[in-house]
């Protein structure tokens, strides 16, 4: 009953996207406001039907309700009930719907808090919504209906992957299409602008914190993606150059570009055609990341052949789309006016530079990503281009990406003054400098490029806080009217420099744990002692232990650092009978930002284990760093100018621009 | 400077980056994609000492020899040929005899695949297709899901979730 009825809202939500799609595009056309107000209703309504269809999934699995196929593929009775719930979008089905529930929560934003937009846009905004959404309510239902029963119930469940009953890969998956759909919004105000042939100050900053919620989200999905491939695949490595992950780190390049260059468009009113441009591409690279992880593309091209319907349904959502998109671009960009000049040392052209670098940046990591699909349709040969081609390209393109960054907040809009912003920057290059020295000689002979690379970082960092001190004229004035003065600066200032530091932080961390990473990898049997980075860990016992849905083998190691014990720490492997896999469950040491990291492997017949330790100094930073960027995003959006909103039409009629 | 001069820097400056990034690939490719191969291919290629490929097939039953500190010999078959390989270290939890496996690494002057990694996969990801097709018409196909250990874990695409 309750799949049934999941299935009903499902069809309905369906209905109410095709209404959205189409009436409120005629009401504008006709300049009907009934007509456009439907956008409103339709899309609040969908959003219902959606949530009502989520909910009904998520009750069939708290239910064990196993004459559902998706269930019974995908759960178990005995599985914890926070993993039923989590378990929900651990598999294709499941997680499409969620895909939609967040299009339609987006939808649903826009309509509630679009009261002050112009109506003709809102119109146009919630219809390409609507576009959106039809088209991925007809996926599920065609190929990938999550509501299907089964004629004659099994009693148990087959269980969910056991590497994803983990609490990491239960939030990963929901943040990450937060991101991904976030950006939906700023395409549907992209296609919106270009089918009403006009575009203005006001659209950028309706544009600017609906990206920025998107790219928080993303940030942190994929932060947190990243951490979670580190303690839970049991080999320590944080960022594989996967397809997956590169999948979404496309979308996260593009919408950082799309994120400066909408600065430029609301505060300058200009590079208008490339803010659009990069607003269809930041979701066009979405809606290839779908693509690529759930068409089983990746899995194998011949996969994808012999069961096309799901993969090429979404390619041709692709197609639609991102080639409808991009016609459109081509056919109506001329009619959008350019505006504001600027001098290449300015503001504007520091954050076209940043723009150039991430773009190609994102470019190069397509073509790695699918330069191999496309060899491998083309001539049958199969290659892997792994980390060596990504550091080779995307490396090289980020350094200048990150000398340029401390100067672009202390460029002036239209022209500035780049010997005054060097300047400014003395503090933080003497600090780089510095740095660089200080690692070279305590290190004397170790790595070359590790000491340079801190240097940038900490050019980096100093370069956010230069800006910050340079703006509240710190040691200039009077401690007190500095401090007034730092409370009175716009929050997206702050923002900028939480983000930017960010950036520093993460390639701190990025860089310690790759050159100074130390690591013991051997058998141990109860008693021996492992020496790794002046820790000792020794192995006291080896103990077994029953879970709600596994056995575990438990490895406890006694932790000293100088003769003086510090913690025990219990690695464990986990064996799933209803699945017949394991899990390793790796035990993490965190000192500082540092962090010691026990996985185990097999027995072999003497009862000695095969053991994996590493030392991975200040690892920790890798992650520190996105949460510092997400939290710089979240100050930026809490800005005074964005809550305000964007201004009325009304008084804002000498910054619009009439199409032609 | 006049908007004319104005644009030509933007655009000057633009081509400058992508021809650097157009180098950058183009670099990359020549030195850092690795090729696939299956022991029939590589005794086939003539595959030199010291290049770098990656070898897949299924762990010959029988073949694993477990030596001191986790040093590790089998052999990769592919139904026509095997091929032995030395590896030290763990091996991913999947890694089992008679099961897909791919390990990258380079043949040394002995003819011996010494791998630096190796991956247990259960789909057809890493399985050649030959392998993967003769499996099926024998009827020992495993449509598995697997838990990837090592650098493709998180893509399963079985497992369903979207990183």
């Amino acid at each position: 009953m309750i799949a049934e009825a999941g299935h009903y809202a499902l069809v309905l939500a369906l209905a109410l996207a095709l209404i959205q799609s189409t009436v409120p595009m005629l009401g504008a056309r006709w300049g009907d406001p009934a007509l456009m107000n439907v956008a409103r209703s339709t899309a609040l309504a969908q959003l219902l039907f959606v949530a009502a269809s989520f909910t009904a999934l998520v009750m069939l699995y708290v239910n064990s309700d196993f004459s559902v196929v998706n269930v019974f593929e995908n759960s178990h009775s005995t599985k914890p009930l926070l993993y039923k719930i989590t378990g929900v979008w651990g598999h294709h089905e499941g997680s499409m719907l969620l895909w939609v529930a967040i299009l339609a929560l987006f939808g649903g934003l826009v309509a509630a808090f679009g009261n002050n937009l112009r109506l003709s846009l809102r119109a146009h905004v919630l219809a390409v919504q609507g576009w959106i959404a039809a088209a991925f309510y007809l996926f599920i239902l065609v190929t990938s209906n999550p509501f299907l029963r089964i004629a004659s119930p099994p009693i148990e469940g087959r269980d969910l992957n056991p590497v994803l009953q983990d609490i990491g890969l239960a939030v990963h998956p929901p943040m990450l299409y937060l991101g991904y759909v976030g950006f939906s919004i700023s395409f549907s105000f992209a296609i919106a602008a270009l089918i009403e042939g006009r575009i203005d100050a006001a659209w950028a900053r309706w544009v600017r914190p609906w990206t920025l919620v998107a790219w928080i989200f993303l940030t942190l999905g994929i932060a947190m993606g990243s951490y979670w491939a580190y303690y839970e695949l049991g080999w320590g490595g944080w960022w594989f150059w996967d397809p997956v992950e590169n999948a979404s780190l496309m979308p996260w390049l593009a919408g950082t570009a799309l994120l400066h260059s909408a600065v430029v468009m609301e505060k300058r009113n200009a590079l208008k055609v490339w803010t659009i441009l990069l607003s269809i591409l930041a979701f066009s690279l979405s809606l290839l990341g779908t693509f690529l992880v759930r068409s089983g593309v990746l899995t194998s091209v011949h996969a994808f052949a012999t069961d096309p319907s799901r993969g090429v349904f979404i390619l041709l959502i692709l197609c639609l789309f991102i080639g409808g998109s991009l016609t459109l671009y081509a056919w109506r960009a001329s009619a959008l006016k350019q505006g504001g000049l600027f001098a290449p040392v300015s503001r504007e052209g520091a954050l076209v530079l940043n723009n150039l670098f991430l773009t190609s940046a994102c470019a190069t990591v397509f073509i790695g990503t699918l330069y191999p699909l496309a060899l491998e349709v083309l001539t049958g040969d199969k290659i892997s281009v792994g980390a060596p081609f990504f550091n080779l390209t995307f490396g090289p393109l980020f350094v200048p990406l990150l000398v340029a960054m401390p100067f672009g907040p202390l460029l002036a809009w239209k022209r500035g003054d780049l010997l005054g912003a060097a300047q400014r920057l003395t503090a933080a290059g003497i600090a780089a400098l510095v740095a660089i020295a200080v690692l070279f000689a305590w290190t004397h002979g170790g790595a070359t490029l590790a000491p340079l690379a801190i240097g940038l970082a900490i050019f980096v960092i100093g370069g956010a806080l230069s800006d910050l001190a340079e703006r509240m004229a710190l040691f200039r004035v009077p401690l007190a009217i500095a401090m007034a003065r730092a409370r009175g600066l716009p929050r997206a200032t702050w923002g900028t420099a939480f983000a930017h530091a960010g950036i520093g932080v993460a390639l701190i961390g990025i860089v310690c744990e790759t050159t100074w990473n130390s690591e013991y990898i051997g058998t141990m049997k109860p008693r021996d002692v492992a020496s790794v980075a002046g820790y000792q860990l020794k192995l006291d016992e080896i103990t077994q232990r029953q879970g709600p849905n596994f056995r575990e083998m438990i490895a406890q190691f006694t932790v000293a650092l100088d003769g003086e014990t510090l913690q025990v720490m219990m690695p464990s492997k986990r064996n799933f009978t209803t699945r017949d896999s394991s899990t390793t469950e790796a035990a993490l040491l965190t000192r500082g930002a540092s962090q010691l990291y026990v996985s185990l492997g097999d027995t072999n017949a003497e009862g000695a284990i095969a053991v994996r330790i590493y030392h991975k100094p200040l690892v920790l930073l890798i992650w520190w760093g996105p949460v510092l960027m997400a939290f710089g995003g979240l100050l930026s959006l809490s800005d005074r100018r964005l809550r305000v909103g964007a201004p009325k039409p009304a008084k804002a009629a000498r910054a619009l621009q009439p199409a032609e | 400077m006049t908007r004319k001069q104005r644009r030509l820097t933007m655009i000057g400056g633009s081509l400058a980056v992508l021809a650097v990034a157009a180098a950058l690939v183009l670099n990359a490719m020549r030195d850092s994609i690795v090729f696939f191969s299956t022991p029939t291919m590589a005794a086939e290629k003539q595959i030199p000492p010291g290049k770098r490929f990656r070898l897949g097939g299924l762990v010959q039953p029988g073949s694993l020899v477990r030596g001191d500190n986790l040093a590790v010999n089998f052999s990769i078959a592919d139904g026509s040929a095997t091929l032995a390989v030395a590896y030290k270290g763990m091996l991913p939890d999947l890694f089992r005899e008679g099961q897909g496996v791919v390990a990258e690494g380079a043949l040394d002057a002995s003819g011996v695949f010494k791998a630096d990694t190796v991956l247990a996969k259960h789909d057809e990801t890493y399985m050649p297709k030959d392998v993967a097709d003769a499996l099926k018409k024998q009827g020992h196909w495993k449509d598995d899901y697997g838990a990837k250990p090592g650098a493709t874990a998180a893509s399963a695409p079985v497992q369903g979730i979207a990183k």
